[in-house]
């Protein structure tokens, strides 16, 4: 077994209020205020992936997954410790992420896919599979902005899904699908995972976890809670005190 | 990172890495075919449904240029002062026309494409870049008008003009590249420094001459105001590329008057500029790294 993603002792801080006007900034720093206070995201976090593995990763709202996830796929960088990975990466982090509103769908496939580093031959090859996947076809050629929000998650997940990605990052497209496509979806993931390609599936919906996933890892307050079995990490959270309470569990 | 067909198999996939990719400038030329999509992208959504979309990159040029020739060279009388005028104007107005409409879009880009940059795994020095090429591709046709006009008006050429116009050129591209990715980076991080890049673009109008001829800084300014005025890579740009069209075109007979070993400046000033784009470069991975979280 080879190591796909290694996290290694991972802190992230947030400053609260980022963007400064000089001004405001010079005046801080004469009067020698403290320049900004910070919000701890992920705190000490580290584990390993193996090649093949498909983990998930859960935890309250609030817990540092997303951000975890936008460290390992490269976007944000540690304040300290570090994340390594090895091979290509592509998945979702937002729903709507790098779907520019003003252009048509064809025209978004094209760049996003172009982002997650395909070729121009590679999307070409892939399009009409996108598409299809999608089921925007009558939308293709309408500007994204005017899709649904579950269009927007579609489009997004089938771009990404084509990406010949090794290590393949979910964030919650699952929540706004429907259900036919949400069982698309997880076959999709099924796929994936068995051709070998690293996953690692935040989700909120147990049994999504349970079925995808042979790990979970939790996230509490930016702190790893607990690393092991889906089921231990079900209990861990409580979610099955009331196997049903989320209320989505029972789907899909 | 290359893209790899077929699916994860026994195939190496390499080291592990970090995550993410810090080539910079170096990362942008290798993925021609993203940069291109920008560019499409911006050319796009900057003229849809807008009323006369792509001409009003040639509306407005003219627009300027019809002013600066009747107020300036009508109203106030220059035209007597500089033979071929509206020559003079036009070569220079180019150049300056670049840099601020480099330094306007480049300094908003990053902002711009903030819902990219939230989830881009590519080097975001693209959308400076993009900004840049988007510029180029608005300048192209108002560099054949201006080379169609001098050959109507008797353009006669020697070698050095040829070296001025390429020398102009590469200065502008090379400043303006690095002035769009410092700016592009310090705009994200401080909020106020839009009203700074509208000074300078104001500030710039003037710096170059463009509405006054090279002789009258001569005589302002001495020797010494002359180099720091000199120093300025835009004023550069715009003599070299006056050398290049407006001398040659002039009649022999007028003068006209040029900084004493221009090509000399100028290619001094190419050096100088290529440093700045590394400098500009280190600026921008400086400030890139919190990008994501500030957006
Ligand atoms: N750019 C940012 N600036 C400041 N704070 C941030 C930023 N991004 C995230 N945070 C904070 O970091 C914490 C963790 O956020 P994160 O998005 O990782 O949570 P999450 O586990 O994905 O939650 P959810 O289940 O709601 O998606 C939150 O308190 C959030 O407010
Ligand atoms: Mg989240």
């Amino acid at each position: 077994m080879t190591e796909s993603v290694v996290v290694d002792h991972v802190s992230k801080q947030f400053t609260l209020q980022n963007a400064r006007t000089l001004k405001q900034r010079l005046v801080r720093r004469v009067e020698g205020q403290e320049t900004n206070p910070k919000f701890v995201a992920l705190d000490d976090v580290s584990f390993t992936v193996e090649q093949g593995e498909a983990i998930g990763l859960m935890g309250l709202n609030g817990s540092g997954k997303s951000t975890l996830l936008k460290l390992i796929s490269g976007v944000l960088r540690p304040d300290s410790g570090s994340v390594l990975t090895r091979g290509r990466i592509a998945g979702l982090i937002e729903v709507t992420a790098g779907f520019h509103p003003q252009l048509s769908g064809r025209e978004n496939i094209f760049l996003n896919a172009a982002i997650l580093g395909m070729g121009e031959t590679e999307v070409q090859g892939k399009f009409d599979e996108i598409v299809e996947f999608a089921g925007i076809g009558r939308l293709l050629d309408t500007p994204v902005g005017r899709y649904s929000s579950g269009m927007f998650a579609r489009l997004g997940f089938s771009v990404a899904a084509a990406v010949d990605s090794d290590i393949f990052i979910i964030d919650e497209v699952l929540a706004v699908g429907d259900p036919p496509f949400k069982k698309k979806c997880i076959k999709r993931i099924k796929q994936v995972r068995d051709e070998g390609r690293t996953i690692v599936f935040v989700s909120h919906n147990t049994t999504q976890v349970k079925r995808l996933c042979t790990r979970a890892v939790v996230l509490e307050e930016g702190r790893l809670g607990f690393d092991g079995s889906v089921a231990d990490a079900v209990h861990h959270l409580r979610y099955d005190d009331d196997t049903d309470e989320d209320g989505d569990g029972g789907e899909i | 990172m290359t893209a790899v067909a077929d699916p994860v198999g026994d195939r190496d996939l390499g080291p592990l890495q970090p995550p993410g990719d810090t080539t910079g400038l170096f990362g942008v030329a290798r993925r021609r075919y993203l940069l291109k999509l920008l560019v499409q992208k911006e050319l796009k959504v900057r003229y849809q449904a807008s009323l006369l979309g792509l001409a009003w990159s040639y509306l407005k040029p003219l627009v300027r240029f019809s002013m600066y020739f009747f107020v300036l060279g009508l109203v106030l009388d220059l035209r007597g002062e500089i033979p071929m005028f509206a020559l003079h104007i036009f070569a220079a107005m180019i150049m300056v026309q670049f840099f601020t409409d480099t330094l306007n879009a480049g300094t908003k880009s990053v902002i711009k494409n903030k819902s990219l940059v939230r989830k881009m795994n590519v080097p975001r020095e693209m959308f400076p870049v993009a900004s840049l090429l988007v510029t180029t591709y608005h300048t192209g046709p108002q560099y054949l008008i201006l080379i169609i006009a001098c050959l109507f008006l008797g353009w006669s050429p020697d070698p050095d003009a040829f070296a001025a116009a390429v020398l102009g050129i590469a200065i502008m591209l090379t400043i303006s590249l690095a002035v769009a990715l410092a700016f592009s980076a310090l705009n994200v991080s401080f909020r106020d420094f839009g009203n700074f890049v509208e000074t300078i673009g104001m500030l710039v109008l003037w710096s170059a001459p463009m509405l006054y001829p090279w002789e009258f800084v001569a005589e302002l300014l001495g020797p010494v105001g002359e180099q720091i005025y000199l120093a300025n890579p835009v004023a550069m740009a715009v003599l070299l590329n006056q050398r290049a069209f407006w001398v040659p075109t002039v009649d022999p007979d007028d003068v006209t008057y040029m900084p004493d070993h221009l090509l000399v400046h100028g290619v001094v000033m190419l050096v100088v500029c290529v440093g700045l784009v590394a400098v500009a470069q280190w600026i921008f991975s400086r400030h890139e790294r919190a990008f994501a979280e500030k957006l």
